[in-house]
């Protein structure tokens, strides 16, 4: 088990151009489960990558427990690395597949069976070690993966979207399953993913990137609830925070915040605000709500209400309605940097 | 649509195909009409000669090491223009240059550049005081020396053909699977014999299935440097086939000679295409 930092690290692919991630400094802890989180193109897997050691930075330093890596191969790194794509050797069985590592290192026969034994086990996968690669589901495949991951017992896990090849149901089953194997082999692990869902059900801490800078890195209740600025504010979200002009600041709050007049439950003063009621999507167990706010206070600007199914009311199209946003619930960003400030007197 | 296709293929492969099947049970000779059955005298008359049996060990020799070459060869250049650098279209370009060329034209510049006088090697062997400037090694006269240069040549000239199989080999690996055995802790070579190479598997037996059928049937390269001399130490099946058949003008035993490749060729095309088969992947 180890510490994972970064100091100052920088990767630019093309002199001139913008870096693909920009003086990242960031400290993993011991036995954490690390999400980078950010859209294509945040530089969150080049951040990983240079952790593994498949890329070479730029500049900065990269350290794994007080050591500075900069040099190393990946071998040397002791790191596991969970690829997008698995990158299970085709033609070697599953077994072949989980004791590759170990061949690597010139393990003993014996201890290399015993091990492969043990890290197919953990993973239930015992029953397919003579199976090919190409004859396992997605979810085995995956499974396999993380048994030539733990194998050697590495001091670091890093996954690069693992779960982004499964389909939706199976994610959320393989979700589950990775949370429970990291509590089991109680590693650090640094996971890369661009779904928040993911990110926030998993993580113990989120990092959120973008354009190869973290925006923001904190647990996923501080990621959500205190965005760092308008960015963390409206990736983090579905749909995303409601951005309004207040005059000398940016406020937002958060849909599921944006209520009828009364049945808001957070305490304390709220601002009122007419709604006027665009169309609606019915998704269930909630209800989005488009619309605009009429003149006055954020007058003109489009907004989003979730309405949970405990609201029973029909709000018809186009009328206007009495909603409101408790006054705790309302974030202050800059106008012009777009990062948090501290609360303004709303007119 | 089909038509002229098949028409094609009956008339330039089927025709000459059967005609050498009835001229290899028959006495047909150039300058005579008459055809009388003769079973397998032919076939067993080719295999008590010397000459075939010393022209089946020279195709061999011949087609297992021009192969060995190839593949060795073919592979280095494949992980040379795998990876982008400067000049890499321009290098490709000249790579592909000797199977696109004419062989011909490049076996000819071959024979002037093996020649006993005029060879540009030994020129430059003389000058560099390597060989005796009195008695340079010649190239294509003498029996080993001659077998060297037409594997060499032929080589050259099937190597691009290969290489440009195996470059689609090596590009189609994903960048995951070398990087996958780099976190795994293994090495150049244990990456390249144990992941990449067996992935490699099938289309390497395919470039080899080709380089094997082009070599073993081909005889242009020998026609144009040696005729299968000296003393037929690089007469190979196709050339004793042409040299019997047609300059020697006994057409039955040439196509006793040349039908006998087929069931070979088959066969080694058989056993290769279960491999591919085999280590199919995907």
């Amino acid at each position: 088990m180890a510490i994972v930092q970064t100091r100052a690290l920088t990767k630019v692919f093309r002199q001139g151009q913008v870096g693909a991630v920009v003086g990242v400094d960031l400290e993993s802890r011991e036995g954490e489960f690390l999400v980078l989180l950010g859209p294509s193109g945040s530089g969150k897997t080049t951040l990983l990558r240079m952790i593994a050691g498949l890329e070479e930075p730029t500049s900065g330093d990269i350290l794994i427990g007080g050591v500075v890596v900069n040099d190393l191969t990946p071998r040397e790194r002791r790191i596991a690395m969970v690829f997008q794509s698995y990158a299970l050797y085709p033609h070697l069985s599953v077994l072949g597949n989980i004791v590759f590592p170990l061949k690597a290192q010139h393990v003993p026969r014996a201890e290399r069976e015993k091990k492969a034994q043990w890290a197919a086990d953990l993973l239930g996968i015992g029953h397919l070690l003579a199976r090919r690669p190409r004859e396992l589901s997605g979810g085995e495949r995956q499974r396999v993966a993380l048994a030539r991951a733990i194998v050697r017992e590495p001091s670091v896990f890093l996954l690069d979207e693992p779960l982004s090849n499964l389909d939706a149901k199976l994610r959320a089953s393989a979700r589950e399953e990775l949370e429970q194997f990291q509590r089991r082999v109680a590693t650090t692990m640094i996971y890369v993913t661009h779904d928040q869902v993911e990110a926030m059900a998993m993580g113990d801490r989120v990092v959120v990137m973008n354009q190869g800078i973290v925006r923001q890195v904190g647990t996923p209740a501080d990621v959500y609830d205190e965005p760092a600025d308008t960015f963390v504010a409206t990736f983090l979200g579905s749909p995303p925070m409601n951005l309004v002009d207040g005059g000398d600041a940016m406020v937002g709050f958060r849909p599921e915040h944006f209520l009828p007049v009364g049945f808001a439950a957070t305490p304390g003063p709220a601002v009122g605000l007419a709604f006027r009621v665009g169309h609606e999507e019915y998704l269930g167990s909630e209800r989005i709500l488009y619309g605009r706010i009429e003149k006055g206070r954020f007058g003109g600007s489009k907004v989003v209400s979730r309405l949970p199914a405990s609201y029973r009311e029909r709000l018809a199209a186009d009328s206007v309605e009495r909603f409101e946003v408790a006054e705790r619930n309302l974030k202050f960003f800059d106008r012009v940097a777009g990062t948090r400030r501290a609360p303004v007197r709303l007119s | 649509m089909l038509l002229p296709a098949i028409l094609y293929v009956l008339a330039l492969v089927g025709v000459p195909f059967l005609l050498a099947f009835y001229y290899a049970v028959g006495d047909v000779k150039v300058g005579s009409t008459e055809y009388h059955f003769v079973g397998l005298a032919n076939f067993s008359s080719v295999l008590q000669s010397p000459a075939f049996r010393r022209a089946l060990r020279n195709s061999i020799v011949f087609t297992v090491c021009t192969q060995a070459l190839v593949l060795v060869g073919g592979n280095v250049l494949a992980l040379v223009l795998k990876d982008p650098f400067r000049g890499r279209h321009l290098v490709r370009f000249l790579v592909i240059l000797p199977w696109v060329a004419p062989v011909s034209i490049g076996a000819i510049g071959w024979k002037w550049i093996l020649d006993s006088l005029y060879s540009v090697i030994n020129w430059v062997l003389v000058r560099l005081h390597l060989v005796p400037a009195l008695s340079p090694p010649m190239w294509l006269g003498e029996p080993t020396l001659a077998m060297i240069s037409v594997i060499l040549v032929q080589t050259w000239h099937v190597l691009p053909f290969a290489t440009v199989i195996l470059l689609a080999g090596w590009t189609s690996i994903p960048r995951d699977i070398p990087e996958a055995c780099a976190v795994d802790g293994a090495g150049y070579f244990r990456t390249l014999f144990q992941i990449t190479l067996p992935m490699l598997l099938p289309i390497i037996n395919v470039a080899l299935l080709f380089g094997i059928v082009f070599t073993f049937t081909d005889m242009t390269v020998i026609y144009i440097l040696t005729r299968g001399g000296p003393y037929d130490t690089t007469q190979v099946l196709p050339s004793l086939a042409f040299f019997t058949g047609v300059l020697g003008g006994d057409l039955a035993e040439g196509a006793a000679i040349s039908i006998f490749l087929l069931p070979l060729l088959a066969l080694v095309a058989w056993k290769m295409l279960q491999t591919a088969r085999r280590a199919e992947v995907g």
